[in-house]
């Protein structure tokens, strides 16, 4: 089926079928990521523009390679660096990128439902970055990709999803898109930290991370978000890791096949420990890479447009 | 492709004949070449996998020594993202060998106006510097938009822009044939 939406901005506006489509792409897109000439010219001239508005690296990054492994002219621009810090409105930031040409805007934005306006306001292909505690949708179709990548499906398989959930829009985009694709998610972390709209996500809540840690197939850890909160939602970092680390203790209690997820950047010793994040079954770096090769065909797929029955030899 | 917007007007070629065209081609790119020794061919997706199967077969026969085979999808280098006219869904690129130094045949089934060949040879390029890079198509119909010609041809077919030709290969349509239809809308 073909991709014809304009924006990518949560999973919660796709369907299962798109999803399907940007996985599918991705195979194809990781080839290209392991030949010596890391490039393909499919989208030359077309302008895309990384609009950070709070800060990133690796996300960042990813959607950087990905638009220039497919030849496309990146243009960054940073909040420090902008006129949103001289009070400009988001809509007139968009009019002014829009003016400038671009094709696509890439954004990410400390407040929910950002991208969503701005998309509205602008006609290039937008895609959501991170949106406040709301929603993540290429980390969550990254994540999916590196599932399917190493366990051959995601149909039927149980992943836990472990630590800070409430601020967390990676959290609510794997929930969405994992139930979705079919997959049983449970949600695990302290009370103060679990949402209240969690089940209504289609998410399992369990408290007692030892008692159910043998049942996933997939555990992924969340970062603590210490600059996310506002009030205090546990009583020290030191009881949140013995309750909540994924530690060499705990890890010994879960399947032996088990995959470790972490979207990144990890607190190593909070809630992750060391060993546990350099072993076989974490591929933690394997999503890093897939990022761009997933990131590439959400361009390839809002750009590109796509009516194969009209292509001649 | 809607089926029923086109109506079968003339088949142009059979199972017999298919075999005897590829089978002529096979010899004609040892010919060339001077042998198999540094040739290695290249299906683009997706009957051109078959009819590059089909020929490493035949030289492998002629020559009693394997032939190097790779599969190409050329998507990602068409020129007609502007147009939005991209596919969604690619097949995959395999070229499990090195490029440079190969006189490498590209194989198709049909070359029309030659923007899948153009958007190949990009492709070929850059996964190294081949010595050469030959065509080999099943059908040539005509109406090039680009100065790209054929090496070996099975079959030369003038036809009119309202016409299409119709491959089917076993692999795919459980039949050999190629015939022409006409555009009926």
């Amino acid at each position: 089926m073909a991709f014809e939406k304009k924006d990518l901005l949560g999973i919660k506006g796709l369907k299962k079928e798109e999803i399907q489509c940007i996985l599918e792409l991705g195979e194809s897109f990781k080839e290209i990521l392991a030949r010596d000439i890391k490039k393909v010219p499919t989208l030359r001239g077309k302008t895309v523009v990384n609009l950070f508005v709070e800060p990133s690296t690796r996300t960042r990054i990813s959607f950087e390679l990905a638009a220039k492994r497919l030849s496309a002219d990146v243009v960054n621009i940073s909040a420090k660096n902008s006129s949103l810090t001289k009070g400009e409105s988001l809509r007139d930031t968009a009019k002014t990128i829009e003016a400038l040409g671009a094709d696509a805007v890439i954004i990410r934005h400390p407040s929910a439902g950002a991208p969503h306006f701005f998309a509205k306001n602008i006609n290039a292909n937008v895609i959501n970055a991170g949106d406040g505690a709301h929603e993540h949708p290429t980390q969550a179709l990254l994540d999916l990709y590196t599932i399917k990548e190493k366990l051959g499906r995601i149909n039927g398989l149980h992943v836990g999803i472990v630590g800070d959930i409430a601020h967390s829009r990676v959290a609510r985009s794997n929930t969405l898109a994992l139930t979705k694709m079919g997959a049983k998610v449970t949600l695990v972390g302290p009370p103060t930290l679990i949402p209240m709209e969690a089940e209504a996500m289609g998410a399992k809540v369990e408290y007692d991370f030892d008692k159910v840690i043998g049942k996933f197939d997939i555990i992924y850890m969340l970062r603590i978000q210490l600059e996310r909160q506002t009030e205090s939602l546990f009583p020290s970092i030191r009881e949140y890791t013995n309750l909540y680390s994924l530690n060499f203790n705990r890890f010994k209690k879960a399947k032996k096949n088990v995959l470790i997820m972490h979207p990144g950047p990890m607190n190593r010793g909070i809630e992750i420990s060391y060993e546990v994040a350099d072993m076989p079954q974490a591929v933690i770096t394997d999503q890093v890479v897939n990022g761009v090769a997933v990131r590439m065909a959400v361009l390839y797929v809002l750009l590109g447009g796509g009516e194969f029955e009209k292509i001649t030899n | 492709m809607n089926e029923m917007k086109f109506k079968k007007k003339k088949l142009i070629m059979d199972e017999a004949t298919i075999k005897r065209a590829l089978k002529r081609i096979a010899h004609e790119i040892v010919e060339k070449n001077k042998g198999a020794e540094k040739i290695a061919l290249v299906g683009i997706q997706s009957r051109g996998i078959y009819l590059a199967q089909r020929l490493t077969k035949y030289i492998e026969k002629i020559e009693k020594k394997s032939v190097p085979m790779g599969i190409l999808d050329v998507s990602f280098y068409r020129d007609d993202v502007a147009n939005r006219l991209i596919p969604h869904r690619v097949s995959r690129t395999e070229i499990p060998f090195d490029v440079s130094g190969k006189n490498i045949i590209l194989v198709d089934d049909v070359l029309f106006t030659g923007r899948t060949v153009r958007a190949a040879l990009d492709a070929i390029i850059d996964f190294g510097r081949p010595t050469s890079i030959q065509l080999a198509v099943l059908v040539d119909r005509g109406h090039r938009e680009l100065p790209i010609r054929a090496d070996y041809v099975g079959k030369n077919i003038p036809t009119s822009q309202k016409e299409r030709v119709w491959v089917n290969l076993k692999e795919e349509n459980q039949i050999d044939s190629v015939d022409i239809r006409e555009d009926i809308n």
